[in-house]
Protein backbone atom coordinates (compact mmCIF):
# COMPACT_ATOMS: atom_id res chain seq x y z
CA UNK A 1 0.00 0.00 0.00
CA UNK A 2 2.69 2.30 1.33
CA UNK A 3 4.68 1.39 -1.96
CA UNK A 4 1.59 2.00 -4.20
CA UNK A 5 1.26 5.25 -2.94
CA UNK A 6 5.11 6.19 -3.27
CA UNK A 7 4.57 4.90 -6.41
CA UNK A 8 1.52 7.56 -7.21
CA UNK A 9 2.83 10.26 -5.58
CA UNK A 10 6.03 10.21 -7.45
CA UNK A 11 3.39 9.91 -10.99
CA UNK A 12 1.51 13.10 -9.68
CA UNK A 13 4.91 14.96 -8.68
CA UNK A 14 6.09 14.68 -12.31
CA UNK A 15 2.89 15.41 -14.23
CA UNK A 16 2.90 18.12 -12.05
CA UNK A 17 6.39 19.31 -13.11
CA UNK A 18 5.29 18.35 -16.66
CA UNK A 19 2.51 20.49 -16.46
CA UNK A 20 3.99 23.48 -15.34
CA UNK A 21 6.73 23.46 -17.87
CA UNK A 22 4.03 23.26 -20.37
CA UNK A 23 2.27 25.92 -18.80
CA UNK A 24 5.58 28.45 -18.14
CA UNK A 25 5.73 31.81 -20.15
CA UNK A 26 8.83 30.73 -21.21
CA UNK A 27 10.82 27.87 -22.21
CA UNK A 28 15.08 27.75 -23.19
CA UNK A 29 16.68 26.64 -25.99
CA UNK A 30 20.25 26.13 -27.42
CA UNK A 31 21.17 28.09 -30.63
CA UNK A 32 24.36 28.18 -32.92
CA UNK A 33 24.76 31.35 -34.69
CA UNK A 34 27.02 30.75 -38.23
CA UNK A 35 29.65 33.54 -38.31
CA UNK A 36 30.66 33.69 -42.11
CA UNK A 37 34.36 33.75 -42.63
CA UNK A 38 35.83 37.12 -43.56
CA UNK A 39 38.20 36.15 -46.06
CA UNK A 40 37.15 33.58 -49.36
CA UNK A 41 39.97 31.24 -49.04
CA UNK A 42 38.73 29.02 -51.47
CA UNK A 43 41.36 29.64 -53.81
CA UNK A 44 44.13 28.72 -51.50
CA UNK A 45 44.96 25.06 -50.77
CA UNK A 46 47.92 25.88 -48.84
CA UNK A 47 48.48 28.36 -45.76
CA UNK A 48 51.49 29.36 -44.66
CA UNK A 49 52.49 30.65 -40.90
CA UNK A 50 55.38 32.69 -41.96
CA UNK A 51 56.70 33.97 -38.82
CA UNK A 52 55.86 37.22 -36.65
CA UNK A 53 57.40 40.30 -35.94
CA UNK A 54 58.05 39.95 -32.15
CA UNK A 55 60.07 41.52 -29.54
CA UNK A 56 62.63 39.29 -27.41
CA UNK A 57 61.13 38.22 -24.29
CA UNK A 58 62.93 36.39 -21.81
CA UNK A 59 60.81 33.74 -20.61
CA UNK A 60 58.33 33.47 -24.03
CA UNK A 61 59.47 33.87 -28.02
CA UNK A 62 56.13 34.65 -29.38
CA UNK A 63 57.11 34.36 -32.40
CA UNK A 64 57.85 31.17 -32.16
CA UNK A 65 54.55 30.22 -30.08
CA UNK A 66 52.47 31.78 -32.32
CA UNK A 67 53.31 30.00 -35.42
CA UNK A 68 53.45 27.09 -33.42
CA UNK A 69 50.21 27.55 -32.00
CA UNK A 70 48.47 28.34 -35.05
CA UNK A 71 49.94 25.73 -36.96
CA UNK A 72 49.04 23.41 -35.17
CA UNK A 73 45.30 24.91 -35.04
CA UNK A 74 45.05 24.86 -38.19
CA UNK A 75 46.17 21.48 -38.71
CA UNK A 76 43.15 20.63 -36.45
CA UNK A 77 40.77 22.66 -38.10
CA UNK A 78 41.87 20.59 -41.61
CA UNK A 79 41.11 24.27 -43.79
CA UNK A 80 43.74 23.55 -45.80
CA UNK A 81 47.45 21.77 -45.60
CA UNK A 82 49.65 23.94 -43.70
CA UNK A 83 53.00 24.36 -45.09
CA UNK A 84 55.88 23.05 -42.70
CA UNK A 85 58.94 25.27 -43.37
CA UNK A 86 60.82 26.99 -40.94
CA UNK A 87 60.06 30.84 -39.97
CA UNK A 88 61.18 33.81 -41.89
CA UNK A 89 63.63 36.05 -40.58
CA UNK A 90 61.32 39.17 -40.79
CA UNK A 91 63.34 40.91 -38.43
CA UNK A 92 66.72 40.62 -40.37
CA UNK A 93 64.28 41.01 -43.68
CA UNK A 94 63.31 44.73 -42.66
CA UNK A 95 66.75 45.19 -41.61
CA UNK A 96 68.52 44.54 -44.74
CA UNK A 97 69.78 47.17 -46.79
CA UNK A 98 67.02 47.74 -49.40
CA UNK A 99 69.72 47.49 -52.19
CA UNK A 100 69.82 44.00 -51.55
CA UNK A 101 67.39 41.56 -53.59
CA UNK A 102 66.05 39.73 -51.42
CA UNK A 103 64.85 42.55 -49.15
CA UNK A 104 62.46 44.46 -48.96
CA UNK A 105 63.14 48.45 -49.78
CA UNK A 106 63.22 50.44 -46.58
CA UNK A 107 60.63 53.46 -47.26
CA UNK A 108 61.34 56.04 -44.42
CA UNK A 109 65.08 55.02 -43.15
CA UNK A 110 65.58 58.58 -41.70
CA UNK A 111 62.43 58.49 -39.88
CA UNK A 112 61.95 55.27 -38.46
CA UNK A 113 65.90 53.60 -38.11
CA UNK A 114 66.09 50.24 -37.04
CA UNK A 115 68.38 48.74 -34.73
CA UNK A 116 71.84 48.32 -35.64
CA UNK A 117 72.20 44.88 -33.97
CA UNK A 118 70.22 41.93 -34.83
CA UNK A 119 70.50 39.86 -31.44
CA UNK A 120 69.30 42.84 -29.53
CA UNK A 121 65.95 43.82 -30.29
CA UNK A 122 63.58 45.28 -28.13
CA UNK A 123 60.57 45.87 -28.67
CA UNK A 124 58.22 46.82 -25.87
CA UNK A 125 55.43 48.44 -27.48
CA UNK A 126 53.67 49.78 -30.26
CA UNK A 127 55.84 52.12 -31.51
CA UNK A 128 58.82 49.66 -31.11
CA UNK A 129 56.92 47.34 -34.17
CA UNK A 130 55.95 50.23 -36.23
CA UNK A 131 59.88 50.35 -37.81
CA UNK A 132 59.29 47.47 -38.83
CA UNK A 133 56.05 47.22 -40.52
CA UNK A 134 56.87 48.16 -43.97
CA UNK A 135 58.13 44.48 -44.60
CA UNK A 136 54.51 43.99 -44.86
CA UNK A 137 53.63 46.11 -47.79
CA UNK A 138 56.47 44.54 -49.71
CA UNK A 139 54.63 43.11 -52.28
CA UNK A 140 57.60 41.49 -54.83
CA UNK A 141 58.95 39.90 -51.82
CA UNK A 142 56.09 38.27 -50.42
CA UNK A 143 55.37 36.93 -54.23
CA UNK A 144 58.56 35.52 -54.14
CA UNK A 145 57.89 33.41 -50.99
CA UNK A 146 54.32 32.75 -52.41
CA UNK A 147 56.22 31.13 -55.19
CA UNK A 148 58.74 28.90 -53.01
CA UNK A 149 55.48 27.54 -51.09
CA UNK A 150 52.90 26.58 -53.82
CA UNK A 151 51.28 29.90 -53.80
CA UNK A 152 49.62 29.31 -50.41
CA UNK A 153 47.71 32.37 -48.50
CA UNK A 154 50.49 33.43 -46.00
CA UNK A 155 50.08 34.62 -42.65
CA UNK A 156 52.13 36.91 -41.26
CA UNK A 157 52.10 40.40 -39.00
CA UNK A 158 53.66 41.27 -35.78
CA UNK A 159 52.95 39.83 -32.21
CA UNK A 160 53.20 42.07 -28.94
CA UNK A 161 53.22 40.31 -25.84
CA UNK A 162 54.72 42.45 -22.71
CA UNK A 163 54.21 42.96 -18.66
CA UNK A 164 52.42 45.16 -17.20
CA UNK A 165 51.62 46.93 -14.15
CA UNK A 166 48.53 48.87 -13.30
CA UNK A 167 47.52 49.89 -9.82
CA UNK A 168 44.13 51.18 -8.69
CA UNK A 169 40.89 50.28 -6.92
CA UNK A 170 39.13 47.04 -8.01
CA UNK A 171 35.86 45.53 -6.59
CA UNK A 172 36.29 42.39 -4.32
CA UNK A 173 34.25 40.29 -3.30
CA UNK A 174 34.61 39.26 0.54
CA UNK A 175 33.46 37.35 3.00
CA UNK A 176 32.09 37.79 6.71
CA UNK A 177 29.39 36.40 9.40
CA UNK A 178 26.65 37.94 11.24
CA UNK A 179 25.97 37.72 15.02
CA UNK A 180 24.33 34.92 13.82
CA UNK A 181 26.45 32.89 12.00
CA UNK A 182 25.73 33.44 8.98
CA UNK A 183 27.88 33.80 5.71
CA UNK A 184 27.56 36.79 3.79
CA UNK A 185 29.52 38.12 0.79
CA UNK A 186 29.93 42.16 0.88
CA UNK A 187 31.56 43.74 -2.58
CA UNK A 188 34.65 45.69 -1.08
CA UNK A 189 36.30 48.45 -2.85
CA UNK A 190 40.30 48.00 -2.26
CA UNK A 191 43.32 49.79 -3.76
CA UNK A 192 45.80 46.82 -5.53
CA UNK A 193 48.97 46.68 -6.90
CA UNK A 194 48.38 44.44 -10.19
CA UNK A 195 50.94 43.01 -12.38
CA UNK A 196 50.03 40.89 -16.04
CA UNK A 197 50.53 41.04 -19.20
CA UNK A 198 49.20 42.39 -22.86
CA UNK A 199 49.10 40.41 -26.09
CA UNK A 200 48.43 42.40 -28.79
CA UNK A 201 48.75 40.65 -31.94
CA UNK A 202 48.65 41.90 -36.04
CA UNK A 203 47.76 39.25 -38.22
CA UNK A 204 48.10 39.86 -41.86
CA UNK A 205 47.18 37.34 -44.37
CA UNK A 206 48.99 37.80 -47.78
CA UNK A 207 47.68 36.63 -51.32
CA UNK A 208 50.61 34.49 -52.48
CA UNK A 209 49.95 35.07 -55.65
CA UNK A 210 50.18 38.38 -55.76
CA UNK A 211 51.78 39.22 -52.98
CA UNK A 212 49.23 41.50 -51.39
CA UNK A 213 47.97 41.87 -48.49
CA UNK A 214 44.45 40.68 -48.36
CA UNK A 215 42.97 41.28 -44.89
CA UNK A 216 44.74 42.49 -41.56
CA UNK A 217 43.68 42.13 -38.35
CA UNK A 218 44.81 43.67 -34.85
CA UNK A 219 43.54 42.06 -31.30
CA UNK A 220 44.19 43.07 -28.06
CA UNK A 221 43.94 41.12 -24.88
CA UNK A 222 45.06 42.03 -21.44
CA UNK A 223 45.51 39.95 -17.86
CA UNK A 224 46.21 41.00 -14.85
CA UNK A 225 46.97 39.47 -11.70
CA UNK A 226 47.46 40.29 -8.09
CA UNK A 227 51.07 41.59 -7.51
CA UNK A 228 51.97 39.03 -5.19
CA UNK A 229 51.27 36.09 -7.35
CA UNK A 230 53.62 34.17 -9.47
CA UNK A 231 52.18 33.52 -12.50
CA UNK A 232 54.43 31.85 -15.64
CA UNK A 233 54.47 34.32 -18.53
CA UNK A 234 54.08 30.95 -21.30
CA UNK A 235 50.47 30.11 -19.33
CA UNK A 236 49.97 34.24 -19.45
CA UNK A 237 50.50 33.95 -23.35
CA UNK A 238 48.52 30.35 -23.78
CA UNK A 239 45.56 32.12 -21.74
CA UNK A 240 45.27 35.19 -24.01
CA UNK A 241 45.58 33.44 -27.26
CA UNK A 242 43.18 30.96 -26.20
CA UNK A 243 40.97 34.06 -25.93
CA UNK A 244 41.80 35.34 -29.76
CA UNK A 245 42.10 32.52 -31.58
CA UNK A 246 38.14 32.27 -32.45
CA UNK A 247 38.32 35.41 -33.68
CA UNK A 248 41.87 34.60 -36.00
CA UNK A 249 40.26 30.95 -36.83
CA UNK A 250 36.59 33.01 -38.57
CA UNK A 251 38.68 34.92 -40.33
CA UNK A 252 39.25 31.47 -42.71
CA UNK A 253 36.51 29.62 -41.64
CA UNK A 254 32.28 29.81 -40.68
CA UNK A 255 32.42 29.33 -37.06
CA UNK A 256 29.36 28.59 -35.22
CA UNK A 257 28.58 30.26 -31.69
CA UNK A 258 26.91 28.57 -28.76
CA UNK A 259 24.22 29.93 -26.52
CA UNK A 260 21.21 29.68 -24.95
CA UNK A 261 18.04 32.11 -25.45
CA UNK A 262 14.52 32.32 -24.30
CA UNK A 263 11.38 31.71 -26.52
CA UNK A 264 8.41 33.52 -24.74
CA UNK A 265 5.13 32.20 -25.19
CA UNK B 1 -32.42 57.54 -36.62
CA UNK B 2 -29.43 57.65 -38.58
CA UNK B 3 -27.10 59.04 -35.41
CA UNK B 4 -29.19 56.44 -33.44
CA UNK B 5 -27.58 54.10 -36.04
CA UNK B 6 -24.29 55.23 -35.88
CA UNK B 7 -24.42 55.40 -32.20
CA UNK B 8 -25.43 51.48 -31.88
CA UNK B 9 -22.86 50.84 -34.95
CA UNK B 10 -19.97 52.25 -32.66
CA UNK B 11 -21.57 50.40 -29.54
CA UNK B 12 -21.07 47.31 -31.46
CA UNK B 13 -17.95 48.17 -32.76
CA UNK B 14 -16.38 49.06 -29.85
CA UNK B 15 -18.14 46.33 -27.79
CA UNK B 16 -16.34 43.30 -30.21
CA UNK B 17 -13.22 44.91 -30.12
CA UNK B 18 -11.72 43.50 -27.34
CA UNK B 19 -12.96 40.06 -28.05
CA UNK B 20 -11.48 40.43 -31.92
CA UNK B 21 -8.23 41.02 -29.68
CA UNK B 22 -8.68 38.60 -28.42
CA UNK B 23 -9.66 35.77 -30.81
CA UNK B 24 -6.25 37.28 -33.04
CA UNK B 25 -4.18 36.63 -29.65
CA UNK B 26 -5.49 33.25 -29.09
CA UNK B 27 -4.92 32.75 -32.78
CA UNK B 28 -1.11 34.20 -32.59
CA UNK B 29 -0.28 32.21 -29.28
CA UNK B 30 -0.88 28.67 -31.13
CA UNK B 31 1.11 29.67 -33.84
CA UNK B 32 3.80 30.49 -31.14
CA UNK B 33 3.40 27.57 -29.34
CA UNK B 34 3.66 25.38 -31.96
CA UNK B 35 6.93 27.16 -33.04
CA UNK B 36 8.51 26.54 -29.78
CA UNK B 37 7.68 22.96 -30.08
CA UNK B 38 8.98 22.73 -33.63
CA UNK B 39 11.92 24.63 -32.87
CA UNK B 40 12.57 22.03 -29.69
CA UNK B 41 13.20 19.70 -32.60
CA UNK B 42 15.44 21.88 -34.62
CA UNK B 43 13.00 22.63 -37.35
CA UNK B 44 13.66 26.28 -37.06
CA UNK B 45 12.58 27.01 -40.98
CA UNK B 46 9.11 25.66 -40.15
CA UNK B 47 9.45 27.47 -36.59
CA UNK B 48 10.14 30.90 -38.54
CA UNK B 49 7.13 30.26 -40.30
CA UNK B 50 4.79 29.71 -37.55
CA UNK B 51 6.35 33.13 -35.59
CA UNK B 52 5.99 35.41 -38.28
CA UNK B 53 1.95 34.20 -39.22
CA UNK B 54 1.89 34.84 -35.33
CA UNK B 55 2.86 38.34 -35.77
CA UNK B 56 1.10 38.93 -38.38
CA UNK B 57 -2.00 37.79 -36.91
CA UNK B 58 -1.23 40.01 -33.73
CA UNK B 59 1.73 42.63 -34.57
CA UNK B 60 1.63 44.08 -30.73
CA UNK B 61 2.67 40.12 -29.60
CA UNK B 62 6.09 40.76 -28.24
CA UNK B 63 6.54 37.08 -27.62
CA UNK B 64 6.21 36.45 -31.37
CA UNK B 65 8.83 39.60 -32.17
CA UNK B 66 11.52 37.39 -29.74
CA UNK B 67 10.84 34.55 -31.19
CA UNK B 68 11.27 35.09 -34.36
CA UNK B 69 14.46 36.91 -33.55
CA UNK B 70 16.09 34.03 -31.76
CA UNK B 71 15.13 32.25 -34.85
CA UNK B 72 17.50 34.55 -36.83
CA UNK B 73 19.84 35.01 -35.06
CA UNK B 74 19.74 30.84 -35.20
CA UNK B 75 20.03 30.88 -38.72
CA UNK B 76 23.12 33.39 -39.27
CA UNK B 77 20.70 36.60 -40.50
CA UNK B 78 21.79 39.00 -37.55
CA UNK B 79 20.16 42.01 -39.78
CA UNK B 80 16.91 40.55 -39.01
CA UNK B 81 17.28 39.36 -35.65
CA UNK B 82 18.42 42.92 -34.53
CA UNK B 83 14.87 44.51 -36.65
CA UNK B 84 12.94 41.48 -34.42
CA UNK B 85 14.48 42.10 -31.55
CA UNK B 86 13.86 46.01 -31.51
CA UNK B 87 10.53 45.17 -32.61
CA UNK B 88 9.31 42.76 -29.40
CA UNK B 89 11.46 45.78 -26.78
CA UNK B 90 9.28 48.00 -28.77
CA UNK B 91 6.39 46.12 -27.78
CA UNK B 92 7.49 45.11 -24.63
CA UNK B 93 10.16 47.53 -22.97
CA UNK B 94 10.02 45.84 -19.57
CA UNK B 95 10.75 42.41 -20.87
CA UNK B 96 14.03 41.19 -18.72
CA UNK B 97 14.04 38.14 -20.60
CA UNK B 98 13.78 39.93 -23.81
CA UNK B 99 16.31 42.18 -22.92
CA UNK B 100 18.39 39.06 -21.97
CA UNK B 101 18.08 37.71 -25.38
CA UNK B 102 19.28 40.96 -27.15
CA UNK B 103 22.24 41.72 -24.62
CA UNK B 104 23.54 38.29 -25.87
CA UNK B 105 22.66 38.64 -29.39
CA UNK B 106 24.73 42.32 -29.73
CA UNK B 107 27.54 40.66 -27.94
CA UNK B 108 27.96 37.78 -30.97
CA UNK B 109 26.49 40.98 -33.70
CA UNK B 110 29.23 43.49 -32.62
CA UNK B 111 31.89 41.06 -32.49
CA UNK B 112 30.87 40.28 -36.35
CA UNK B 113 30.90 44.40 -36.67
CA UNK B 114 33.97 45.02 -36.12
CA UNK B 115 35.48 41.63 -37.88
CA UNK B 116 33.81 43.61 -40.90
CA UNK B 117 34.93 47.17 -39.75
CA UNK B 118 31.55 48.39 -39.95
Amino acid sequence: MTAWLRKTGASLTLMLVAWLAACSSYTEIPIETPIQPKLDTSAFQRIFIAGFIAGENEDVDANMETVRLLRSQLRNKGLMRVVDADTLPLLEVAKRASGDDDAPPVPDQQAAPAPQDPAKVVINDEKDLEQYQHVFANVAYWKRIGEEYQQPLIVTGAVLFAPQQRSGFVQREQESYDSFGRRMVVPVRTYMERKGFVLRPTFIFIDGRTGETLHTETFREEILYNATQQTPALSSYFELMDRLLPAFLNTLSAQKIKGTRTLLR
Amino acid sequence: MTSRHLALALFLALASAPSAWADARGQAKEQVEFGIQVAQRGLWKEAIYRWERAAQIDPTYAAAFNNLAVAYEHEGQLAKARAAYDKALALDPGNALVRQNYDLFKEINDRVAQKDGR
